[in-house]
């Protein structure tokens, strides 16, 4: 028995043609002029074979005889639930913040490389969700302000000899202002007018990072960028205090950990506060929310500065733990990824973001198997992943309805 | 003493002349209906109010001074709050937010307070917090107030923009076709409502097209067509008015 009308048949007749009339110039014309057949055949019997697997798939769920497979899976995803009933908030918090603190001693080397870099870019998502996810307005350069707050570092750095900690709150600052700058122009822009001017301001301060020889070296960027240090009590000769740069890996992890922590906390309390409800209220209708009394220039203008400090912060450490900085980190695809974590994760979820961060920085790092076709297999993986969860991972969730929910 | 007042007012798009001359006055606690055909100006003139539009003649004066030319939220400040013709909630937020986010210019903690969530700053979430859910309750939505703005019947919608609108404790509330869409009992309790309204001594101004509601609640009407003013008085009075009955039934057969 075929299940499935006549029409899905005709569909994937006609497409698997087209694929095989697309493939074979490509595969089967060679430099030389000959002309061969045997490598078509066999990709196009692979990919046809692969799809009518999934077309069954599909075609079997939608007329449920998959049943016997389901009502196993549905019971266990309610034991799952139950469990996770049973199991409060506080139990997960306490799981998620001890595997946290222990990563770096079950890992080795590589891991805590790549967990860096995820706990890098959870900063930036979750500021960037403050002017994507809370306010609405859609930022295409937002990598700016990482570059502004690693490049505000490292010549603090080199030039003056200030510690990270220090200059921390000053990369905030700078970045703070940068985000101002851009914002004030677009303030009475929506939608994609907004999103390509905010596009241009990204690619302008990387050609400033570019060009500007004479402060920031232009393209061979800068280096010798010092470390964070931390004073440490010493007791070899006489009990004293030695200042200690950490470069060591793992104290890289447990700063960006801590800077991390910080941003997670500071967002959600900006989310579940007057001025979160006034960014939402934004996001929702612009002009409804001026003529309930929402200064909305000034709340987009504070949403740009605060999601810009953010950036700034993981700019300086990202220029800390790299201790080089040159344009070349700036470039626009890394602003097409923060803002993809923010989309995948769900906007305006915390949780949501810090599991789109993970999904997009460990996915490729585990399709590195299949080194040339890496790109690829995480487009699909994300294109999957919009199609049955169009909201994110996570998606957002309301401030009183954690008990209603269920009715919606 | 009046608590607004038009002068003289005149809006212009490009040629069209949407607001001429159109003046009123209204008294501290006064239910007062704006009415006219389609396309007559009654939403240009809460626009103008609101400072959604601007005016190209004319003064809007509020409890003695004149807020021509601020921007809405200012004027929204000042004790202006409105609804709109078709329902405009922030629809992804509860009801309860929705109603929070009008106090938003009766609070003052910012971003340092909310991120250390200072004391002040939690008393403060709670007061706007208790606030709104009296607004709810005096619309009767305090059972809805956990739930999504979009998931409310349409009613219950209309209702919590006008519970929003109360929240901030304004002194006049325009109310823009606030009937629309109802059932005949979903109105008079609606009227009930309005008669609520203005016993907290709020001034209300009405764009009703449901005459029954109109008649029913407001003690004096304002009549427009073509952006100008035709006709001011008691109900009654304007139901006898020629130019009113010329307005929105044409001229009488000869």
């Amino acid at each position: 028995m075929i299940p499935g009308s006549k029409h899905i048949w005709k569909k994937y007749a006609i497409a698997m043609i087209w694929l095989l009339v697309l493939l074979w110039p490509l595969l089967g014309i060679h430099a030389d002029g000959t002309l061969t057949f045997s490598e078509t055949w066999s990709v196009w019997i692979w990919i046809a074979g692969v799809l009518l697997g999934l077309l069954m798939l599909v075609l079997a769920h939608r007329s449920s005889t998959s049943r016997m497979v389901r009502a196993p899976v549905a019971i266990a995803m309610e034991k799952i639930n139950r469990l996770g009933k049973v199991m409060p908030g506080k139990v997960w918090m306490v799981l998620i913040i001890s595997v946290s603190l222990l990563f770096p001693f079950l890992t080795d080397r590589y891991a805590q490389d790549v967990a860096i870099n995820v706990l890098v870019y959870v900063c930036l998502g979750l500021g960037l969700n403050i002017v994507v996810g809370l306010a609405g307005m859609l930022d295409l350069g937002y990598i700016a302000f990482y570059g502004v707050g690693a490049y505000t570092y490292a010549l603090l750095s080199i030039h003056y000899q200030f510690s990270f900690w220090l200059s921390l709150p000053i990369a905030a600052c700078f970045a703070a202002i940068a985000g101002c700058i851009i914002g004030y122009p677009t303030l009475r822009m929506r939608g994609d007018y907004l999103a390509i001017v905010t596009l241009g301001f990204g690619e302008i301060v990387r050609i400033i990072l570019n060009n500007w020889m004479e402060l920031t070296n232009g393209p061979n960027g800068i280096l010798g960028i010092n470390a964070p240090g931390l004073m440490l009590p010493q007791f070899s000769n006489g009990i004293g205090f030695e200042y200690i740069y950490l470069k060591k890996l793992h104290y890289l992890y447990y700063i960006v950990l801590l800077l991390c922590v910080f941003t997670v906390i500071a967002v959600h309390r900006l989310n579940f506060s007057r001025i979160g409800r006034a960014w939402e209220a934004i996001r929702e209708d612009e002009t409804v929310a001026e003529l309930m009394g929402v200064n909305i220039f000034r709340l987009k203008l504070l949403a740009y500065a605060m999601g810009a400090v953010f950036g700034g912060l993981a700019g300086a450490f990202f220029a800390a733990r790299m201790r080089f900085v040159s344009p070349e980190s700036f470039t626009f695809i890394e602003s097409a990824m923060v803002l993809a974590m923010v989309v995948l994760g769900g906007m305006g979820s915390i949780p949501g973001i810090i599991l789109g961060a993970m999904a997009l920085i460990v996915l490729p790092e585990l399709f590195r198997e299949v080194e040339l076709y890496r790109m690829l297999a995480f487009g699909a993986a994300m294109t999957v992943m919009m199609l049955f969860r169009p909201k994110g991972l996570i998606p957002a969730k309301r401030v009183g309805t954690r008990s209603e929910e269920r009715e919606g | 003493m009046s608590q607004l007042l038009l002068q003289k007012i005149s809006v212009q798009f490009g040629g069209l002349l949407a607001l001429s001359q159109v003046e009123f006055e209204l008294g501290s606690g006064e239910i007062v209906g704006l009415i006219g055909p389609n396309g007559a100006g009654k939403t240009t003139v809460f626009n103008v109010i609101t400072g959604v539009y601007r005016t190209s003649e004319g003064d809007v004066v509020l409890s003695g001074g004149s807020i021509l030319g601020k921007r809405p939220y200012e004027i929204f400040d000042l004790g202006v709050a409105r609804t709109f013709q078709n329902i405009r909630l922030f629809s992804n937020m509860t009801a309860v937010e929705n109603a929070m986010v009008a106090l938003h210019c009766r609070s003052r903690i910012g971003v340092i307070g909310s991120i250390l969530r200072t004391r002040s700053q939690r008393k403060e979430e709670r007061q706007i917090r208790e606030k709104s859910r009296e607004a709810l309750a005096f619309m009767g939505l305090e059972k809805y107030s956990d739930t999504i703005a979009h998931n409310l019947p349409y009613g219950l919608q209309r209702r919590l923009e006008i519970s929003r609108a109360l929240a901030s404790g304004p002194k006049i509330l325009l109310l823009d076709e606030p009937a629309a869409g109802m059932n005949p009992s979903e109105s008079m309790a609606l009227m009930e409502d309005i008669a609520r309204i203005a016993d907290l001594g709020i001034t209300i101004l009405l764009v009703e097209h449901d005459m029954k509601v109109v008649m029913g609640v407001c003690r004096r009407l304002i009549v427009i067509d073509h952006g100008v003013k035709i006709a001011e008085g008691k109900p009654v009075e304007i139901r006898k008015n020629p130019m009113v009955i010329e307005a929105y039934l044409g001229q009488p057969a000869e």
